[in-house]
């Protein structure tokens, strides 16, 4: 891609903002279209046109293997926490009105916390697919 | 105009998955159904799926095309031709069609507000979610608080097929090339 | 005659499905068959959204002035068939390179006389 001049030039352009809509339409799911799903794909896929560009050991350089991985179980577990932090609360898994002493602020941070789980979750599978599909090498 | 535009779009998928059924080369396949997915997110739109839409186009005209092209690079690009005619298949699609349309003539007409479907459960969810959760997005309010457990069970799934992906492709099988091989890589 | 507009959407879901159907069944290509197999669901997705779409309502998101909305359930379904649909087509492609890795090809009839023969 050394020759390709515009593209690198409009990928570095492009690259923050890209990131800027994905944590956009994350945390505004609850006012318009949008959620945990769809920002986690976009933020991926700025990664993936990144990486496309400049190689995939420069994508790799700022979010390792390692680092994908933890991210890959450590949104489903933020996931399932919250319903546990509610099963001690004394009401039922993931009933989130008891988090705080307003119940309709209690489902906003529970909601708030259970799309982020999603979001950080599908962004790092997404990823993870994508650089292990680009890395693959017959043996 | 409105229904001009579902009429087209639909005729346009149409005209899509013809080219994808004849077509051998999988490259050109493959941006095909890029483009199918992207017109189906355009009937979301006209269909007020704001959601679904924005997850359509993400997910299958991105990430599905980025994946099978990654695919394309690592296996073949060119179908090979098939054998001999294939009139069973044929035969069979058509008389499954055909059964399907005869019972589509029982099916409530589109767009119908007082179908089975949109009376029941849907409108106790649209006038509670401002009661109960003050959000406006309904779909997300239902998706994340009324029925948080599927969408649990959904991120495992994605937590599934990311795991499948690491064990089929991933780089640590290269380290298993050593003096003591692992007993039940059969390699 | 019967109301051709009310269940053109419907008609035409169904041939996107049966082409869908015939890919997967009549075509031999590995890769082909995992796109006729996304066609398939696609077309699914778009025959459960035809099925809460409301005349003259709108999306469902609440605001002042609206009360005639669509029905909001079978966007919830549909949002999550469509990542679980990611899900298997990402596995589905990483078999097939592996299967390509095993057998040199992925061309159901030579894999099928590839095992006959052995």
């Amino acid at each position: 891609m050394r020759e390709y001049l515009i593209l690198r030039v409009i990928t570095k352009l492009l690259f923050p903002f890209i990131l800027l809509f994905g944590l956009y339409v994350q945390f505004h799911g609850d006012f318009g279209p949008g959620g945990g799903f769809q920002a986690g794909v976009i933020f991926a896929a700025s990664f993936i046109l990144y990486s496309m560009v400049f190689g995939v050991q420069a994508a790799q350089r700022v979010l390792p293997d390692g680092i994908l991985r933890g991210a890959i179980a450590g949104g489903l577990l933020l996931y399932a926490l919250v319903g546990v932090v509610d099963l001690m609360l004394g009401v039922n898994y993931l009933d989130y009105s008891p988090m705080l002493t307003n119940p309709k602020d209690g489902q906003h941070l529970g909601i708030f916390l259970v799309e982020l789980g999603v979001g950080i979750t599908v962004a790092s599978v997404m990823m993870t697919m994508f650089f292990t599909f680009a890395t693959w090498r017959e043996e | 105009m409105a229904e001009a535009v579902d009429i087209i779009i639909l005729a346009l998928m149409t005209v899509t998955v013809i080219g994808i059924v004849v077509i051998r080369n999988l490259l050109a396949v493959v941006m095909l159904s890029g483009i199918y997915s992207l017109l189906a997110a355009s009937i979301f739109v006209a269909m007020d799926a704001v959601d679904v839409a924005f997850t359509e186009a993400a997910v299958g005209a991105g990430i599905s095309t980025v994946l099978f092209i990654a695919t394309l690079a690592l296996t073949t690009r060119i179908e090979k031709k098939p054998a001999h005619k294939p009139l069973l298949p044929l035969f069979v699609c058509i008389v499954t069609g055909a059964v399907l349309i005869y019972s589509s003539l029982d099916m409530a007409r589109y767009g119908d507000p007082n179908s089975p479907a949109n009376r029941h459960v849907a409108t106790y969810y649209l006038e509670n979610t401002k009661k109960d959760t003050g959000i406006p997005n309904v779909v997300t309010a239902v998706l994340a608080s009324y029925r948080g457990y599927d969408t649990l069970g959904e991120v495992t799934v994605i937590f599934t097929a990311g795991i499948g992906v690491i064990l089929l492709l991933g780089s640590w099988r290269r380290g298993l090339k050593t003096p003591n091989p692992h007993p039940e890589d059969e390699a | 005659m019967v109301d051709i507009f009310g269940l053109y959407n419907y008609w035409i879901v169904i041939f996107l499905a049966m082409a869908g159907m015939y890919i997967v069944i009549a075509r031999g290509n590995l890769i082909k068959k995992l796109v006729g197999l996304n066609i398939f669901q696609a077309s699914v997705f778009v025959l459960y959204i035809s099925f809460g779409k409301v005349t003259g309502g709108t999306a469902p998101i609440l605001v002042k002035g609206v009360d005639t909305y669509s029905n909001p359930l079978p966007h919830v379904l549909i949002l999550t068939a469509i990542v679980v649909g990611v899900a298997t087509t990402a596995l589905g492609l990483a078999l097939v390179v592996r299967i390509r890795q095993e057998y040199g090809t992925i061309e159901e009839d030579d894999i099928h006389s590839q095992d006959e023969s052995m």
